[in-house]
């Protein structure tokens, strides 16, 4: 095993800019393992990302050694796990670069942040006539609670056109801002196209009209550095799971004045001040709306996973996927027959694609015979599928810890696949 | 490679390309649609009744290629059938990929699956056992008038 490991370390150096792909590799056990007797090449990360040591490892320290329910016992280990709990959420309000950490909800994930925003702000500030815009790129969890929404108060969706590289055509989603417009909702990745949208650019002009914006950022945090303040945004939401950490876990940032005033969403134990059978008050910010006994040790592991993107650092992080997303870009459009679905100028790692005459599920099920793990179908965003109108697409997603050599095993399964349907 | 042209065989492929009374029925008895929302596919079974006889049996829709084979290849077995041994064939296409219910021609082959056999390598291949039962269960809900969209889910 030494020998090997030697041996790999020498052939293989590291890139210029000191970015050892080889050594996070490391980190990550399941990227040992093999699949049909073949190295698992794991291009599915826009679905869910593999956790690295450190991610697992804490939640099993975790549960061994300090287990305990937080906000609760006066007991030492209560005190332990709630400090260990509110940390994460200090790394989660440094991840996102909020201004206080009573901004940041601790939620299942980026879908129940959006339908915890709609549930509660939605409700008491969307009224019948009134206006919810989204881009046409939205995944389902962006569409389907506003859609929801619509149908309790009368309230309408608009929806923000794209054009045929996959971008929101600003001057359309400009003007479809109104007086009824009360919120804008939209994706900073998209999961199915990789755009990065001009989320700045497009708050900005809801800004101008005094309306509300939520982002979106599940396919945002695991690649790059996000600022909300900067942003300016009044909602942005993600999920551990894509990031590095647990399933189960994720975070509502919203702003602190807009908080405020929102009801609670869902009521029980620790969302609470007192209860008496007359009248309950309500906990302060950010527990009124994390009732229940939350996913605890979820969020220690999202907060290792933060700690860990923290440690490669997003820039490089960044600037190493957008290499990779350059040559997966530059080695899919050699290979005959395929189109790339996508090609916005401002893009993250995800290469979807589609044959004229092969199916998607088709080029999955090579695929995964190669070990090759990509995902197809709609992506959860059935009306980007129209848009383009295909039924479903093939679609490779890149992390900082897929290399070279893994789009090369994509496009030598991808030639098998021609093999098989010449 | 070998485990992919199990599923894959010459006869998928060639049923893929050129799928068979891939038509609409202008007039027909009874028709339904299908869909799996996992991979997109999706199509609409026409049936032409002659008494309890199925004169004729066609689809249209998008799919990969186990789909639209299987709804291809589907056409071909059922045409001429009576409404019994439809159903027989149904059931036991239906118990050859799944397990599932029971076999009523194990015995004697009987109404016999005969093409419909190359799909047997998909069980091996769990995700796409329903991507080949879908024309099968879409042509079911045509030949019982069931009001709903056929859907794997």
């Amino acid at each position: 095993m030494n020998a090997t490991k030697t041996l790999v370390q020498k052939t293989i150096e590291a890139p210029e800019d000191g970015f050892n792909v080889r050594e996070f590799r490391q980190d990550f056990p399941i990227l040992q393992r093999k699949v049909y007797g073949k190295p698992l090449v794991y291009l599915d990360n826009a679905a869910s990302t593999q956790k690295p040591r450190v991610v697992t490892e804490s939640m099993c320290r975790f549960c061994e050694q300090d287990y305990a329910n937080i906000h609760r016992g006066v007991h030492h280990l209560s005190q332990i796990v709630t400090d260990a709990y509110e940390a994460a959420r200090d790394k989660v309000r440094d991840l996102l670069n909020a201004a206080d950490r009573r901004e940041i909800v601790f939620v299942r994930g980026a879908t129940e942040a959006i339908n915890l925003v709609s549930s509660s702000y939605g409700r008491k500030n969307i009224k019948e006539g009134d206006e919810i815009l989204v881009s046409e790129m939205e995944h389902h969890a962006n569409i389907v609670p506003w859609q929801m929404l619509c149908e309790e108060t009368g309230a309408r969706l608009r929806v923000a056109p794209i054009n045929d590289d996959g971008e929101i055509i600003l001057d359309e989603l400009a003007a479809l801002l109104n007086d009824k417009t009360k919120l804008v909702a939209v994706s900073h990745v998209s999961n199915a196209l990789g755009t990065i949208n001009p989320v700045k650019q497009i708050i900005t002009l809801a800004h101008e009209r005094k309306i509300p914006v939520l982002v979106d950022g599940a396919q945002a945090t695991p690649h790059m550095s996000v600022d909300v303040q900067d942003l300016g945004c009044e909602f942005y939401v993600f999920s551990g799971h894509k990031m590095y950490g647990p399933t189960g876990i994720g975070a509502l940032y919203a702003k602190l004045d807009v908080l405020e005033t929102m009801p609670p969403y869902q009521g029980g134990g620790d969302m609470i001040y007192s209860v008496t059978f007359e009248k309950t008050i309500y906990n302060d910010l950010p527990y009124r709306f994390e009732a229940g006994t939350p996913n605890i040790t979820g969020g220690i592991g999202l907060g290792t996973a933060i700690d860990y993107l923290k440690s490669i650092g997003f820039d490089r992080i960044e600037a190493y996927e957008q290499d990779l997303l350059v040559y997966g870009t530059r080695r899919l459009s050699e290979v005959p027959g395929l189109r790339i679905i996508g090609t916005a100028k401002e893009k993250a790692g995800v290469l979807s694609f589609v044959f004229d005459d092969i199916h998607p599920h088709d080029i999955g099920t090579i695929l995964d015979r190669e070990g090759v793990a990509i995902r197809t179908g709609h992506h959860c965003a059935q009306p980007v599928m129209k848009r383009f109108d295909v039924p479903a697409t093939a679609r490779a997603s890149l992390s900082f810890y897929n290399t070279k050599e893994d789009i090369d095993a994509l496009v030598d399964a991808l030639h098998k696949v021609i093999e098989v349907f010449r | 490679m070998s485990d992919l042209r199990e599923i894959y065989q010459q006869v998928v492929l060639d049923h893929n390309k050129s799928p068979r009374n891939f038509r609409e029925i202008e007039k027909p008895d009874r028709r339904a649609d299908g869909y799996n929302p996992l991979c997109g596919d999706q199509l609409t079974v026409y049936l032409l009744l002659n008494g309890d006889t199925i004169e004729d049996v066609s689809f249209v829709g998008k799919g990969c290629a186990i789909c639209t084979a299987s709804a291809s290849i589907m056409t071909q077995a059922l045409k001429g059938k009576s409404e019994s041994e439809a159903e027989k064939l149904f059931q036991r296409f239906h118990y050859m990929l799944t397990d599932e219910g029971e076999d009523p021609g194990a015995q004697d082959d009987n109404p016999p699956l005969g093409k419909l056999k190359v799909f047997s390598g998909v069980r091996e291949f769990p995700v796409r056992v329903k991507c080949a039962t879908l024309p099968w269960h879409t042509f079911h809900a045509a030949l019982h008038q069931a009001d709903k969209p056929t859907t794997t889910e």
